[in-house]
Formats: C-alpha cells, structure tokens, sequence
C-alpha cells in the first residue's frame, strides 16, 4: 500500500514538472501597434520584440542589446514594421523569411526540431524510470530474502586481512 | 634567452610527462616500484620547470617582448602592469600553458601526500594525470606555441617560428595589438583561472577512480581519498561561475549575470555533475551503495571537463567566449574519443565488481531523497547538454543553423531546480536508512508552516506571481529547515556539553566540517535563489534618448541625464562618459557615471553600465548612444533588478561553506567508514 | 593468495545481470553517436568556404528588384559572386571597383556579377546601392541559405567561378584594386 503511496508521489511530482514546462511554454502574443510614423514608436516597444532576436551577426546576444551597427539596423526595421501596425508575430515571421531560423531564440517546433523539445523530456522520463526499477530491485532482495549474501561484499574480516596485507608490501 | 628558457623548459617537461607515463605503466607491469618512483619523481619536477615556463612567459609579457608573437597579440605598451601579466591567460596559446602549469601543480601535489596505503594506485594515478599533462603540454608545443616567434622572410612576408626559418631576420614590433577588452576588468584577473583551478583539481579524484578501475580496487577507499580533492575542485569551479556571472553583470552590459551562452553551459555542466558526485558519494561512504553511479559521474564530469575545453577552443561552436579558429581541433576531438572510449570500457569491465553492497530500504530515506537530487542534476545536465549540441545536429541534418537561447533553457530547467530547492529543503529532515511518511512529515510540517509566512507576507504585499510566490516558498522553507537543523543542534551540543552557544555553533562545524559546510553553502543557495528570482522575474527595464536635463523614470527610480564628456586616455580608450543623478522616490541618491568605451587597437566598443546597488535593488544605467557633436542628447538604458544582490552575497555564503566543508582537518581521522557498515557475514568470500 | 584475484574470481562466479545486456550497448550508441555529431561539426568548421576546385552550390537569388536568377542557367558564362552588407566597412573599398570591374566586361556578355547582400536591411542596402552606383544585380540572402551554403565567414568575400560551374577563386576580405579583379577574371576567359 505504501509502495502505491509512493509512486503515486513521485508521478505527482512529475506531472507538476511537466505542467510547469508545458504552461510556461505557451507563448502569449502581445498585440502591439497602430499605425503611426516610426518617431511615434518607443525604444520599449522594440527593445521588447528585440529582446527574442538574434543577430547572425553577433551570436549568441539578443538582438535589444547587441552594439553593432548590423542590430542598429535592424531595431530600425522593428521601428518602421511597428509604426505600419505589424503585430510581434508578423515581424518575427518577417525576420524569418529574411535571414532564416536562427533569428530566433528557441528553435521553431517543426521538422527536425522538434527534437530540441522531445529529447530532454523523455530522456529524464528514461532516468525516472531506471530510478524506479533500480528502487524496485532494491527493495525487493530484502522483503524475499533477507540474507542473501552479495558474493563480493567481503566482509570485514577479510577486508581486515586485505588492508594487512597491503601494509606489509 | 627566457624565450629559450621558456620553451626549454616547455620541451623538459613534455618529454618528462612522457616519460612518467612509460615508467609508471612499466613498473607495473613489470612489478617494478623504483620505475615507479621514477615517474612519481618525474611528476614531481613537471611543476618546478612548468613554473620556469610560465614565469618566462609572463617576463616576455610585462617587458613587452613584441618579437614573440603571442606577446605581440594580447599586450600592448599602453597596458598597466597587472593586465600584462593576466595577459597569460588572455589568449589560447598562453592559456594553454597556464592550464598546464596548473595541472602539473595539483599533479605534484598528489604525488607529496602519503602514498604507503595506496600504493597500488600509484602508478595508476600518475599515467592519468600525466597524459593529460602531456596533452595539453604537446597542444602548447606543437600546435599553440605561446613562445613563437615573428619572423621577416625576404620577400617581406612575416611569419611565425619558434627557431629562426632560413633567411629570416627577426621581427621586432614596437607595440602590440593588447589585450581583448573585454577581458580588461579585475574580475577576468581570478574568474579564468577558477575555473581552470576547478577543471584541473577534477582530473585528481579521476584519476584515482581509474586508478580503482583499473586496480579493481572498487571500495569506497578512491571516494575517502580524493574527498577534499573534489570539494576543493568543486570550489574553484563554483568560484569561476560566480566570479563569472558577476564579470558579466558589471562588463558585458547586458542587465544580467548569465546568458546561458554555450560556454558558459560548458563550465557549468561538470559543475553539475561535481555537485552530483559530492552527494552521491555520502550515499557510498554511508551505505555502500551506488559504486557505479559515483563512477560514471566522475567519469562524466573529467569527460565534460575535457569537452567544454573542447567546445570552447575547437571553433566548434560560435559564442561570445570563444577562442578564434585553430588547428588543435582535431587533436583534441582525438583526445576526447580516446578519453570517453577508455573510460567506458573500464567502466563496464569492472561493473560486476562495482556491485551495491546493500539495499534500499525505504523510498523516503535520505539516500533515495539524495538520488532524485542527482536525478533532477542530471535533468538539468540533459537539458544543457542537448542545448549545446542540438545546433550541431540541426545544422547537419537541414543545413541550416538554428539558435538555442535563453528562453529554451530556462523554461526547462526552472521546474527542475525548484525540484531540487524542495529536496534541499526536505533531505536533511530524512533519516538514513528508514524513514517513513509519518516520521518525515511530523518533522517537515512545522517549517512548512513557518516558511508559509513568506510568500503570505509577499502576496499581502502585492506580489502576484505564481512562479516567484512559490519561489519564494521554496526558499523560505530550506532556510527554515537548515537554521532549524543548525540550530537544534547547536542547542543540543550546548546543553550537554556546558558550552556557550557560539562555541557549541564553532565546534559543531569544526567536528562534521562537511555536514555543517553543506548546510551553509544550503544558506547561501537560498540566498543566490532569491537574487535570481528577484532578477528573472521582477526585472524592469525601460529606454529613451534623453536632451541635458531631461528625466527617465523606472519603477521608484528616476534618473537626470546632467552631462557628457568624450575624451581620450593614455591607455588607448575613447572614452564617452555620461554624468546622470538619480532619484529615488523623488529623494537624490547619487550620480552615476554609465561610459562607452572604445579601444582603438582592436577597434571594439565596450558599454560599462553605471550601477547603484542596494540589498533591496539595483538600478542599472547603460549609455547605449549619444549625439557626436555636442552634450545635447544621448540614449540610455536603465534596469531595475530587484534582489540581485542577494545573489552575490549567496555566492559569498556559498563559497565561505565550501570553505568549511572543505578546510582539512586538525586531526587525521583514519577510515572510520567501513566499520559502519552492517553487512551480512560473507562466507564465501575468503 | 593476491589480494587482486580476489574480486576477479567472483566476478567470474556472478552471471551477468539483466541490466548489462542492454545498457553497455545504449552507451555504446550514445558516446558514438555524440563522437560522429563532434567529427562532422569539426569537419564544417575546419573546412572553410567552399573550396577552389569544387562545383559551387547552385542556388536562386531574387534581386532586389524582382527578377529571379538561377546559377544553374548561368553555365558558360564566368560568375563573380560577391557577399557584402551595408553595415560592413570594408564592403565599401571595393564597391567601386567592383561595379567598374563589371562595366569592364559587361559588354562581353560572358561575364556575370552577383551581388548577395548578407544579413541587411533593405532600405540601408537601396542606399548602398545607390551611392556606389551599382547596376550588376543584387539581391538579399533570404534566410541566409546562400551564404550558409558557401559556409562564409564574413563579409566581404568573393567567389569567382568559371563557365562549368567550378570555384576557380576566393576572395576574402575586399579585393584591393580594379587590376586585382581583372587579373584574376582574365585567365578564366576564352580567348
């Protein structure tokens, strides 16, 4: 009874781990923008769209703080795309088509990518379950047979004599 | 001269690693202990003359040695002395021997302490630490020679050669290219070499694993041996990571401390499993359990070691951190096969005998509460890893790079550490072996409560944040069970002993160093939790270009853009420095001096924010832009970062535990461990 | 007796549990798996550009002003593939020479220039254009397939490939000369 007890924790545990992710993945799409000349657009509301771009240019810094002329450019299209009431997810699709997947921050969720998000899931699913069986196997020598003798546990005894022998040499 | 003298010595100790490793598998096979010592006596000098090596390196550098191209590469005249002389680590070549002369000290030092009980590791020992030394001693001198120098060939063309190619005339340059900007802050003169310092003291208890692979001597008597081997490598490596986030935070100008880049995950993916390592092995010493699983994870952290080194310097991946493109690639691709490949038949050829001596008894006891913490470290570990590498495989499958960011890693690895600060909070309450539902919440139920106050008074405060309430929960409950646990015993030792309270709270870390070590870095990881909560999610930021005069507000801050200075200083900078003061709920709390930088010699900007800290929040300035012609405007960008220095002060915590845990002990306390063990009498085993 | 032999005698005695059937052979798997990925990942990175002496890969460049080129139908002409960005510095030296280069040979008819402008924005790349005045055409790297394709470092690079398709010259970094161009063009054209 304990034992279901306790699975029953441990998959409770899990699924909460699983609903956090799932719920924190969902992405929410702000809708930004009316139409408007580029000067009316605030440093915030690109630096918020930049903030999940990234420049080939300059791997690996997102694109709200990267100095080089290059992202200076491209905050400017942000700009322009928000003064002609793009919404967030258009300009991201733009900057897709131009310079392809890599401008943004997570992979996208199709093709060979989808890997990205299954693999690290499933490998930890993989090590819970070694876990469970190895606490199974565990268990179980000592409720069947309690005194069943591991070959190699020596004893200390032996281990004694072994230690003895090692100061000798 | 000390270039010969450099690279002599370079030469001396490579062929004595070599050496060492011929003589040591010789002795042992040969049954031969004087070609033994012989290796050992070898290991031993590798140090001194490394020394040599690298104190002739850091004279090229300070005096300015242009002829030798690396000296030419990363220092310039105008450089201060103590940039010079970091200047070692500043590029490959002679980071490469700094990490060398680092292992070839934690080498020598295994070789002083008292060998006579073990001596069948020895020899074991030696060969691992020396190929390793070898290794990067062999990419010093062939591949990434630090002592190369520049050469004139006739037709003008400069080359670089250690010795002089015919009818070359030496090539004298009167000042350097210097240093790489970003790398001139006080906090890159320690954060490099921790991190080195954490990622050479790993080789040591791997060593001694192999050692016990190798020897079949698979007790727990490699774990005794390299403990303090693995809390001081586990030190120096949360110190590098520390030190790290914090160069970050006051360099790199983005508003934050750690931007998941590939090389970062590099250094902090062995951390993940050195800290693994050090709770698993409690499980061992206490229970006898888990020998494979301590195996594979200090297996897993020497492999990762060598991997991020890899990551970092092959030009595999492209990252802020990044050495430039060079030829040791391959070499080391080779090493790390051959690294991975051994150690994973080692490994399976003595699984028989790696065999849990005993079984688990209850699935609340503290052992199996300490297994799913290593379970969730390697969550954390998978999470990393498979970020790292996927960019690889996408570009290989489709062609096409995709970027794996922030976002990716910490939407996955958020639940899992919470994962972990609840087991922290719950472990220390479990006992050993038996442990029950009753048993565990009849002890977890009143912090529970008391650390329920928390987020009540955080929600009452106007805090609606799901994921900082629970946060802060989880914070607040390790806090109460580790001073509730210090406290009962500090309280317990007092009472029976007669000893004042804080007498009974020194000698009470003094006599189990470990566990009340452990307990503080608990404090410290607390700490550094709320900093990070403070920081993810209260973060604020906002930007405008702002004329002489005008306001920015943010959160209860407001900041006056007063003036704007550009000039130009002796060390080579085009400095534009802001003068902006800053209000705090309308009440004046001092000026802050956000600069850009930009370094002619390599024609690099660098953004240095102007920072007012306080334990509550930390306003942030950036100078992102300004007006050429006049002081008339210029661009800023401000954050407000809630809590962040809580992180720093968890670090200091953290660090000060370690300390603890770490510090040798007074008296030698001689194998107590065995004796703990209550195993059925073995009969067959004699 | 050994103390050594010990443990081995035993190992021998213990069957081999159900655990290490499949285990050593998922490790296996893994740390092969991770080895090739490296290889090929070192691989790409060792490599450089394409190579001199190999077929380009062929690919479509949509100009900036809507025609659509396939290199595949330019065989029998010598292409100049030129990478540049408006941000880029260096870009500028040769841009001159560049488009005089093209004004040289564009009279022949068996020279083409492309120009492939590498992560840019439109209008800045107009405006680039338009100050150089150059008329070869020109187009964005949409998706920077192109230029992941060549495997560039940076910009500027040029590739110069002969009438059967084949790289006969890289460029990396800005040619310095309108001369440089042409005597690199002239060996590849018929007489």
């Amino acid at each position: 009874m304990k034992k279901i007890k306790h699975f029953l924790l441990f998959f409770a545990t899990l699924l909460i781990w699983l609903a956090l992710s799932l719920s924190i993945f969902g992405a929410r799409e702000s809708a930004l923008a009316q139409k408007a000349d580029p000067s009316s657009i605030s440093d915030d509301q690109v630096n918020a769209i930049a903030k999940n771009l990234y420049c080939p240019v300059c791997e690996n810094v997102p694109l709200d703080v990267c100095g080089t002329q290059a992202c200076e450019q491209w905050r400017q299209v942000i700009r322009q795309k928000l003064a002609e009431g793009w919404n967030e997810a258009q300009i991201r699709q733009y900057f897709v088509d131009q310079y392809g997947d890599r401008v943004l921050a997570t992979p996208p969720a199709r093709g060979i990518n989808w890997l990205a998000y299954v693999v690290p899931p499933l490998v930890i699913l993989a090590g819970v379950w070694i876990l469970v069986q190895a606490f199974r196997s565990w268990k179980r020598p000592l409720t069947a047979s309690p005194s069943l003798p591991e070959p190699e546990n020596l004893s200390p005894e032996v281990l004694k004599r072994i230690e003895e022998e090692l100061k000798k040499r | 001269m000390i270039t010969e003298l450099g690279y002599g010595t370079l030469a001396i100790s490579f062929l004595l690693a070599i050496y060492g490793i011929i003589a040591a598998t010789w002795g042992v096979l040969k049954r031969r202990p004087d070609w033994v010592d012989s290796a050992r006596n070898a290991m031993l000098l590798t140090f001194p003359l490394l020394t040599v090596s690298a104190l002739s390196m850091i004279y090229l550098l300070v005096y300015g040695h242009y002829e030798v191209e690396y000296v030419a590469s990363v220092t310039s005249n105008s450089m201060p002395l103590y940039l010079r002389i970091t200047a070692l680590w500043g590029g490959q070549a002679g980071s490469l021997l700094f990490w060398s002369w680092l292992m070839s000290a934690f080498a020598s030092a295994v070789t002083l302490r008292n060998w006579e009980r073990d001596r069948e590791f020895l020899p074991w020992v030696i060969v691992v630490c020396l190929i390793t030394l070898a290794f990067f001693l062999g990419l010093t001198l062939f591949v990434e020679n630090p002592f190369d120098r520049l050469w004139l060939l006739p037709g003008g063309i400069a080359i670089k050669s250690f010795f002089a190619p015919q009818g070359a005339l030496p090539y004298f340059q009167s000042d350097g290219k210097g240093l790489n900007p970003l790398l001139r802050h006080p906090g890159m003169i320690i954060h490099p070499p921790m991190l080195y310092l954490g990622f050479v003291s790993f080789v040591i208890p791997f060593a001694f694993a192999i050692a016990a692979l190798v020897t079949n001597r698979t007790d727990d008597r490699w774990i005794r041996i390299t403990r303090r081997w693995s809390l001081v490598a586990w030190l120096f490596l949360s110190l590098g990571l520390i030190l790290g986030g914090r160069w970050a935070y006051d360099v790199l100008g983005w508003g934050g401390y750690w931007g998941w880049d590939p090389v970062e995950i590099a250094a902090f993916m062995p951390w993940l499993t050195g800290t693994a390592f050090l709770h698993s092995v409690m499980i061992q010493e206490k229970r006898g359990m888990l020998k494979h699983w301590n195996m594979i994870l200090i297996i897993l952290t020497y492999n990762l070691v060598i991997f991020g080194t890899f990551l970092t310097r092959s030009g595999v991946l492209s990252s802020v951190h990044a050495f430039a493109q060079s030829a040791i690639g391959p070499l080391f691709f080779t090493y790390i096969g051959a690294s991975f490949v051994i150690s994973l038949s080692l490994l399976l050829r003595r699984w028989q005998t790696l065999k849990s001596d005993l079984h688990m008894t209850s699935l609340l006891s503290r052992e199996a509460l300490f297994l799913l913490n290593n379970l969730l470290f390697m969550g954390i570990l998978v999470v990393c890893f498979w970020g790292v590498i996927f960019p690889l495989i996408s570009e290989i499958v489709t062609g096409q790079k995709v970027t794996v960011g922030p976002p990716f890693y910490e939407r996955a690895t958020a639940p899992l550490f919470a994962g972990l600060l609840l087991l922290m909070g719950i472990a220390p309450l479990a006992a050993w072996r038996h442990s029950t539902v009753q048993t565990l919440g009849k002890a977890v139920w009143k912090p529970t409560v008391v650390s329920l106050l928390i987020p009540l008074l955080a929600l009452a405060s106007g805090v609606r944040n799901w994921a900082a309430l629970l946060g802060f929960w989880l914070a607040a409950f390790v806090a109460c069970v580790t001073l509730y646990e210090y406290g009962r015993a500090v309280l317990a030792r007092s009472r029976s002993r007669n000893e004042s309270l804080l007498r009974a709270f020194w000698n009470l870390a003094g006599r189990n160093r470990r566990r009340y070590g452990g307990y503080i870095i608990h404090l410290g990881v607390v700490l550094m939790a709320i900093g990070i909560i403070g920081i993810e999610l209260f973060q604020t930021e906002t930007q405008g270009t702002l004329a002489q005069g005008e306001q920015l507000s943010l959160g209860p801050y407001t900041m006056r853009f007063d003036s704007l200075a550009v000039f130009d200083t002796a060390d080579g900078r085009n400095v534009a420095r802001a003068v902006v003061s800053v209000y705090k709920n309308g009440q004046f709390v001092g000026e802050l001096y956000p600069r850009r930088d930009f370094y002619y010699e390599s024609q690099q900007p660098m953004t240095i924010p102007g920072l007012r800290s306080t334990m509550e929040d930390d306003f942030y300035v950036l100078l992102v832009d300004w007006q050429p012609i006049s002081s008339a405007g210029a661009t800023f960008k401000v954050y407000h970062n809630p809590l962040v220095n809580w992180l720093w002060l968890g670090g200091l915590v953290f660090i000060l535990g370690t300390l603890v845990a770490a510090w040798p002990d007074s008296e030698t306390n001689p194998a107590t461990v065995r004796a703990r063990r209550r195993l059925p009498f073995a009969a067959k085993a004699s | 007796m050994s103390v050594q032999s010990i443990p081995e005698k035993q190992s021998q005695q213990t069957n081999p549990t159900k655990g290490l059937r499949l285990g050593p052979l998922l490790a296996w798997v893994v740390v092969i798996a991770l080895l090739v990925i490296l290889a090929i990942g070192l691989l790409r990175t060792q490599q450089g550009p394409v190579n001199v002496g190999q077929k380009i890969p062929d690919f479509t460049l949509t100009t900036f002003d809507g025609q659509t080129i396939k290199t595949a139908d330019l065989r029998g002409k010598v292409i100049v593939i030129n990478f540049w960005a408006s941000w880029c510095k260096p870009c500028e030296q040769e841009a001159a020479d560049l488009e005089a280069a093209w004004r040289f040979y564009q009279a022949r008819g068996d020279v083409t220039f492309l120009g492939i402008d590498y992560v840019d924005t439109e209008p800045e790349a107009l405006a680039y254009l338009k100050k150089f005045e150059i008329t070869y055409p020109n187009g964005p790297d949409l998706g920077t397939r192109i230029s992941q394709a060549f495997r560039i470092r940076g910009v500027p690079e040029t590739y110069i490939v002969d009438q059967q398709g084949v790289l006969q010259f890289v460029q990396i970094g800005p040619f310095r000369s309108l001369s440089q161009i042409k005597s690199v063009i002239d060996p590849l054209l018929q007489p």
